[in-house]
């Protein structure tokens, strides 16, 4: 797991929480963050600006995405992917 | 109170270029969803929409008008030309002043706004075309509609998002119901297949790529349409006393605020509202046959809209049919309740309950008849239709057979 990646992510998250960085845990949920579904979309999009990529997700059905977004360390590690998807190709 | 009812409809969207053809398309369960075609369609990830085919605007309107007009004016005023050759009206002296206009729209001129913003952002240019102000705003169509025919009585531009047709409807209702107007043109249209306006609404993430499916448990998301469809309201006794052929009666609206949530939509006052347009009509829940939903085809709406239609209609939310026809013209946004309000007086004028195309796969928690697939035939006494707007603004009318 970068570094670089997993911190980016998480001050994405906590800024959104509005938390410190510190106070995000790897296995806490967006629920537990007290992130809604207006403020995960909003959150995608920085993580899309942040690290040029595209996030495959539809709000429709999160869970059928390829995108995990059930913890932070399931975001961090989806994000990870996407991002050596992008070098390779 | 005066009784207000439906004297002439018409209408441009993905199903047709008229009222015949749309019911036709609707009869048949025929989907008008297909391949965009705009300029720059390859850089979105959304490129499906329920666009108008094939149309030409020279067909309809003079040069000096398409410089005016912008394609949401334009497909008002067919609109408008259609109900109003129906109707039979023309308007002169008093029946010109106590006459008006009253448009849902959410966008206003999105086309003219993508093609200008290109000229001065993309292609750098200084100047734009003098005719951009008056061409955009959003009550254009309903002023041009006022031109056009002489109506110089109340005249407005409704802008409640998804709701927006259905309010500036109930508006139209009240000011004949309550004697402040003799004739009302109303409806709504919404012209936002452009690349900025796909653009801004794949940010939600909340657009299918391949289908509207509303109810099915494989739904995954709204498609939008464009288009226009327009009414005539008229008092009762005027309609009567001039022999008028009547389609329906319009006889409750009401509407509400959720004062909750920007875009999630509530069950609790999706409800209310359906009970409130049901105590304004006067009516029992065990009368209305038929409701044309809001069914956008999100996980969000459909499964609140049928708890909301549970709570609303009791037991008898089992007996009566319930469909989007949404599934086929796609979501018109501010114009998206006019389209649908053809699908009630179909089944009010005709005996056709259009249907749910697209479904595929029960859901539990839609688990009502939502008409899915083949239009079915039916002969229903009372209607709602049902809008509820991002901004949690909610707008319901209730119709009857004549």
């Amino acid at each position: 797991m970068s570094a670089d990646v997993k911190d980016k992510v998480i001050a994405i998250i906590a800024e959104q929480a509005v938390l410190e960085p510190a106070d995000v845990k790897m296995d806490s949920t967006l629920e537990d963050l007290g992130i809604d579904s207006l403020g995960l979309v909003e959150s995608i999009f920085a993580i899309e600006e942040a690290f040029d990529i595209s996030v495959p997700f539809n709000a429709n059905e999160p869970e059928q995405s390829d995108f995990d977004i059930s913890s932070v360390a399931a975001i961090i590690s989806a994000v990870e992917g996407l991002v050596a998807e992008q070098t390779a190709s | 109170m005066k009784r207000v009812v439906i004297t002439g409809q018409g209408t441009i969207n993905a199903l047709g270029t008229n009222v015949a053809e749309t019911w036709e398309a609707m009869r048949e369960g025929r989907c008008g969803i297909g391949p965009l075609e705009m300029r720059d369609v390859e850089r979105l990830t959304i490129q499906i929409g329920g666009q108008v085919k094939g149309y030409a605007a020279e067909t309809h309107f003079n040069r000096q008008q398409i410089v005016l007009y912008d394609r949401f004016t334009q497909f008002t005023l067919l609109s408008a030309r259609e109900a109003l050759a129906q109707a039979g009206l023309t308007f002169v002296g008093d029946l010109a002043a106590r006459s008006g206009v009253v448009l849902g729209n959410s966008g206003g001129g999105m086309n003219t706004l993508d093609e200008n913003y290109r000229t001065v952002y993309e292609d750098g240019k200084n100047r734009v075309h003098p005719f951009v102000v008056p061409k955009l705003m959003n009550n254009a169509a309903a002023s041009h509609v006022s031109m056009e025919f002489n109506l110089k009585g109340p005249t407005f531009t409704v802008a409640t998002a998804c709701a927006s047709s259905n309010h500036a409807m109930g508006q139209a209702f009240q000011l004949i119901r309550s004697g402040m107007a003799e004739v009302m043109v109303t409806g709504g249209s919404e012209s936002m297949l452009c690349f900025g306006g796909v653009k801004a609404w794949e940010g939600l993430r909340v657009m299918s790529k391949d289908a509207c499916r509303p109810f099915s448990a494989n739904r995954n998301g709204m498609v939008q349409g464009e288009g226009a469809a327009v009414f005539v309201f008229e008092e009762y006794e005027h309609a009567k006393a001039r022999g008028a052929e009547i389609l329906a009666e319009v006889i409750g609206f009401a509407m509400t605020s959720d004062a909750a949530d920007i875009v999630m939509p509530s069950k609790q006052n999706a409800a209310r509202t359906m009970t409130l347009a049901m105590r304004d009509a006067r009516v029992n829940p065990d009368e209305v046959g038929y409701i044309n939903a809001h069914g956008t085809g999100t996980a969000a709406n459909d499964k609140t809209e049928c708890a909301a239609v549970a709570d609303a209609l009791g037991h008898h939310a089992n007996d009566l049919m319930i469909s989007s026809t949404k599934s086929m013209h796609g979501h018109l946004i501010g114009g998206t309740g006019a389209v649908e309000l053809l699908a009630c007086t179909l089944a009010l004028s005709e005996g056709v309950i259009a249907p749910t195309i697209g479904y595929e796969e029960p859901d539990p928690e839609c688990a009502l008849d939502v008409v899915p697939n083949v239009a079915r035939e039916a002969e229903v006494d009372v209607v709602l239709s049902n809008a509820f707007a991002f901004g949690g603004l909610n707008a319901v009318l209730a119709l009857r057979r004549v």
